[in-house]
């Protein structure tokens, strides 16, 4: 158990220096001349060789990569070629921010998807179940920004002014300003799982290990927590996590759409910007999010699994 | 069958007009169904798959899987009747359940403690009952998970988990199946201790006629959703008065080889197709007009209008002298592996032209992995595999088209074997179309016709066929390759018993008709006097005893052999007409 563990973490380790190099040749192979970009059309050639030499931009690709790996090692990604400020101090409020709201949504959804999928499979074929099934499908067939305009129409600018359409704050986000990115990500993120749940319930439900506990007498509360839902956490728990790693790059959208301070809306200005340091210390960010997750999602399916349980220990 | 002193006792299980329909077809497939079973006493329920048996044993318990529910009739034990809202108390304290499969009954993901515990009975009672079933009752044995006990084991966990709340009726459910004989031999013992024990009515459900002469008290016979024989077991066994038990009996391997097998035509209905009239009578060898338009009643424990006009009869078996032959096949000192794991080890054997050699052994004891490294199916293997004098390339890959047309493979569950999308003709000249060359005219037809399928199926698809017919498509392909050595891995175990002895018949008379060489592997010693010449005993690999069949089932020399005579229930009539 414990080696299985450590061996998915260095294949996790593996895989973010893979996605390291591809940031980094992908940022490289950017058409176009930083300094250009951020000297501007105005710039004297002097000027802009002074600046390529400052950012090491004339280096081979080589030793650019290394400079740029230490210091990521080192927490320490370079400096913003914008504002100036070293990317980690820029960036981490920002990801404070970010993580506050991928985790409300993580929280709020996985439960709840779980129980609807699970209350869903144990209506099966009533109304209760087809009304789900219309429901999910509709909202899984819908980009999230248009989830995301209809909540604005609704709650923000139409009759019910309840909530603000957009952030204007300056970096301090408070309970309001997250809600409605929050649900936007919630209904993004939950449908997959309700019918996943629903899905792996059924067939669990005409397992003859769920028959052979109703035979037993039973209470039918104690067959679906004890016997079933245990049985159908393991599968479920690689679409939540596909579904929550999907929410570490989903933010993009829905933080751009609302104005939401975080590494989302940071990422799309620096990209704008050719803010290379911040576009690649981004990057990297939201891979390592979406192979921690994976990796929690593996770790839960291995613990759910007493078979894995038993024989590695 | 409703005795005065019947009616009037009011212990044990009455059942009256069950009747357990299909949703939404409304087609009963148990169709009012009467039983009595007395505290203490094991009803044999027996039917093929299709009657509706398993659907009974479940409706004892008042439950009814997805798509079929109760139409009529009453459940009562010891007077309260099975009905409402009272049910599920009922269960596991008044009736209980022993799975078929417990390796898929046992929830995966619980240890053995809590699903013992919630069947009622405190910590002590749970240690005292799994020392009845004789298992450890230690706190390592109760924090196992299923996973980690063997299949016997599994099996008496959930004869525990039944007996726990001492039920008065126990619904067992084909419950080894599946098992070797010598773990099923002991499970029986135990399932005949613990309903003494408890006196505790049991209804037992198989298709296996040896099981039943050995263990139960009385007998139903189920065919097409209907009871169409009831009585005591001996006289059920000693003069069946329906033709449909007489045949099914006549179909019963027989361990001591004095009687042949006999197969029934045809297989049983389905719960829609059910024909107007008695369900059996399309098959039925003394069918009269009026069987076809009446459904016959229960009398005297048989619904029939010719009760009594078929016996049972032996039909005596003749045992052919083994004369000589020279060897079509040969293995030598043939070593196979799975991965670091050695599954066999330095098997020699040989097999005569024109004769059948049986491979007999139980699960894991690499029989089938002998007959597939002998395919070119599993070429890890050392050791030589010599056919006609010409050494065969381990990998069927490596072997010449002709060397490949030569064996012929039939796999063990016609319901995988057979690709769902072909039709029947595509299926059969599949392989012929690349070992023969030219596929001569009518080769379809007549391999059909070899096994004894009409031409008219080639045009359907497997799932619109019976398991018999699947398989004899499954035949009927490899002899279209015009073999000279027919390997057949376990071809009738996922067969019912009837269908069996039709398959056997079937392939016995292949090898006298057109001299085909046969390797049978079965786990089924029974089966291998029927079928075989020779037999080759396998143990964990190797071959423990070898030689011709009358010579090894009359004297088994190795005490493995031995212990697979003991341990086969024995179905011997003879027993029953003294």
């Amino acid at each position: 158990m414990v080696r299985l563990a450590v061996k998915r973490l260095v294949f996790g380790a593996l895989i973010l220096w893979a996605v390291s190099v591809v940031v980094f040749l992908a940022t490289a192979a950017l058409p176009g001349d930083t300094a250009q970009a951020i000297l501007g059309r105005e710039a004297t050639p002097e000027r802009l060789a002074a600046l390529r030499l400052e950012l090491h931009l004339d280096d081979p690709l080589v030793s650019q990569y290394f400079s740029w790996l230490g210091g990521l090692l080192t927490f320490d990604p370079g400096r913003s070629l914008v504002n100036g400020l070293p990317v980690a101090e820029f960036v981490g409020p920002r990801i404070v921010n970010s993580l506050v709201l991928m985790l409300t949504a993580a929280v709020v959804s996985t439960p709840l998807a779980m129980f609807l999928g699970t209350w869903s499979a144990v209506r099966r074929d009533r109304a209760a179940d087809h009304v789900t099934a219309v429901v999910t499908l509709v909202l899984a067939a819908l980009p999230e920004f248009v989830v995301g305009i209809t909540l604005v129409i609704v709650f923000a600018t139409g009759p019910l002014r309840l909530l603000p359409a957009v952030y204007v704050g300056t970096g301090q986000v408070t309970f309001v300003d997250l809600v409605l990115p929050a649900l936007t990500l919630v209904l993004a993120v939950g449908p997959y799982i309700v019918r996943m749940m629903r899905a792996t319930m059924i067939e669990v439900l005409e397992s003859e290990y769920v028959q052979q506990a109703r035979l037993k007498g039973l209470p039918e509360r104690t067959v679906l927590l004890r016997h079933a839902v245990p049985n159908a956490v393991g599968p479920v728990a690689q679409v939540v996590a596909l579904q929550l790693a999907w929410l570490a790059g989903g933010v993009v959208v829905v933080e751009f759409l609302f104005r939401y301070p975080g590494i989302g809306y940071a990422l799309v200005d620096a990209v704008n910007n050719r803010d290379l340091p911040v576009v690649q210390a981004l990057a990297l960010l939201i891979a390592a999010l979406y192979i921690v997750v994976n990796l929690l999602a593996d770790l839960v399916s291995l613990v759910a699994n007493p078979r894995v349980r038993t024989a590695i220990r | 069958m409703t005795t005065p002193e019947r009616t009037e006792v009011l212990t044990g299980v009455r059942v009256r007009g069950l009747t357990v329909a299909g949703v939404p077809s409304g087609a009963p497939i148990v169709d009012s169904v009467d039983l009595d079973v007395r505290p203490g006493e094991i009803l044999g329920l027996v039917g093929e798959s299709g009657s509706g048996k398993t659907t009974l044993g479940l409706a004892l318990l008042a439950y009814y899987k997805r798509g079929t529910q109760l139409a009529g009739g009453s459940v009562a034990i010891n007077g309260v009747d099975l009905a409402g809202a009272a049910v599920r108390r009922m269960r596991g304290d008044a009736v209980a359940y022993i799975p078929q499969s417990p390796a898929s009954a046992l929830n995966p993901a619980l240890r053995i403690r809590t699903q013992l515990g919630e069947c009622g009975g405190d910590d002590a009672r749970v240690r005292e009952v799994l020392r009845e079933v004789a298992l450890p009752d230690t706190d390592v044995f109760l924090r196992r998970y299923p996973h980690q006990l063997s299949g016997g084991q599994q099996q008496r966990v959930a004869i525990a988990m039944a007996f726990l709340g001492r039920p008065d009726l126990i619904v067992l459910d084909e419950p080894t199946t599946g098992l070797d004989v010598t773990t099923q031999k002991h499970v029986l013992e135990t399932v005949r201790k613990m309903c003494a024990t408890y006196s505790c009515a049991a209804v037992y459900i198989t298709h296996d006629m040896a099981v039943v002469a050995e263990l139960t008290d009385r007998i139903a016979v189920m065919y097409s959703g209907r009871v169409v024989e009831t009585g005591p077991a001996r006289t059920v066994l000693r003069s069946p008065q329906h033709p449909y038990t007489a045949r099914l009996l006549m179909a019963v391997p027989d361990l001591d080889g004095r009687r042949e097998i006999r197969g029934i035509p045809g297989h049983a209905p389905s719960p829609v197709r059910r024909p107007a009239g008695c369900a059996f009578a399309p098959r039925c060898p003394l069918v009269v007009d009026r069987c076809r338009d009446e459904v016959p009643a229960l009398e005297d424990g048989v619904r029939c209008f010719r009760a009594g006009v078929s016996r049972f009869e032996v039909v005596e078996r003749v045992e052919v002298p083994v004369v000589s032959a020279d060897a079509a096949l040969e293995v030598r000192g043939l070593s196979a592996w799975y991965g670091s794991h050695q599954v066999l080890e330095d098997i020699s054997l040989s097999v005569p032209r024109g004769q059948c050699v049986a491979l007999l052994g139980e699960s894991g004891s690499g029989k089938t992995t002998l007959a597939r490294a002998i395919a070119g199916l599993h070429p890890r293997h050392g050791g030589e595999v010599v056919l006609g004098g010409e050494s065969l390339p381990p990998s069927g890959l490596r072997r010449t088209p002709l060397q490949r047309r030569r064996i012929q493979y039939v796999f063990q569950n016609p319901y995988e074997s057979l690709n769902p999308r072909k039709t029947v003709r595509e299926l059969v000249l599949a392989p012929a179309r690349v070992l023969l060359g030219k596929v001569p005219d009518g080769l379809v037809e007549d391999a059909l016709s070899q096994a004894a399928l009409s031409p008219e199926l080639a045009s359907r698809y497997p799932d619109q066929l019976s398991g018999g017919e699947r398989q004899r498509v499954a035949i009927a392909r490899a002899l279209a390759a015009q073999p000279e050595v027919l390997v057949c891995d376990e071809v009738t175990s996922a067969l019912d018993v009837s269908v069996q002895a039709a398959i056997v018949e079937l392939i016995a008379g292949l090898r006298e008709r057109k001299g085909l060489t046969l390797l049978f592997v079965t786990h089924d010693i029974a089966l291998v006097r029927t079928v075989a010449q020779h037999v080759a005993v396998l143990e964990h690999g190797r071959i423990v005893e070898r030689g011709p069949v009358a010579e090894v089932l009359a004297a088994p020399e190795h005490p493995y052999t031995q212990a697979l005579m003991a341990d086969t229930p024995r179905f011997d009539t003879s027993r029953f007409s003294q």
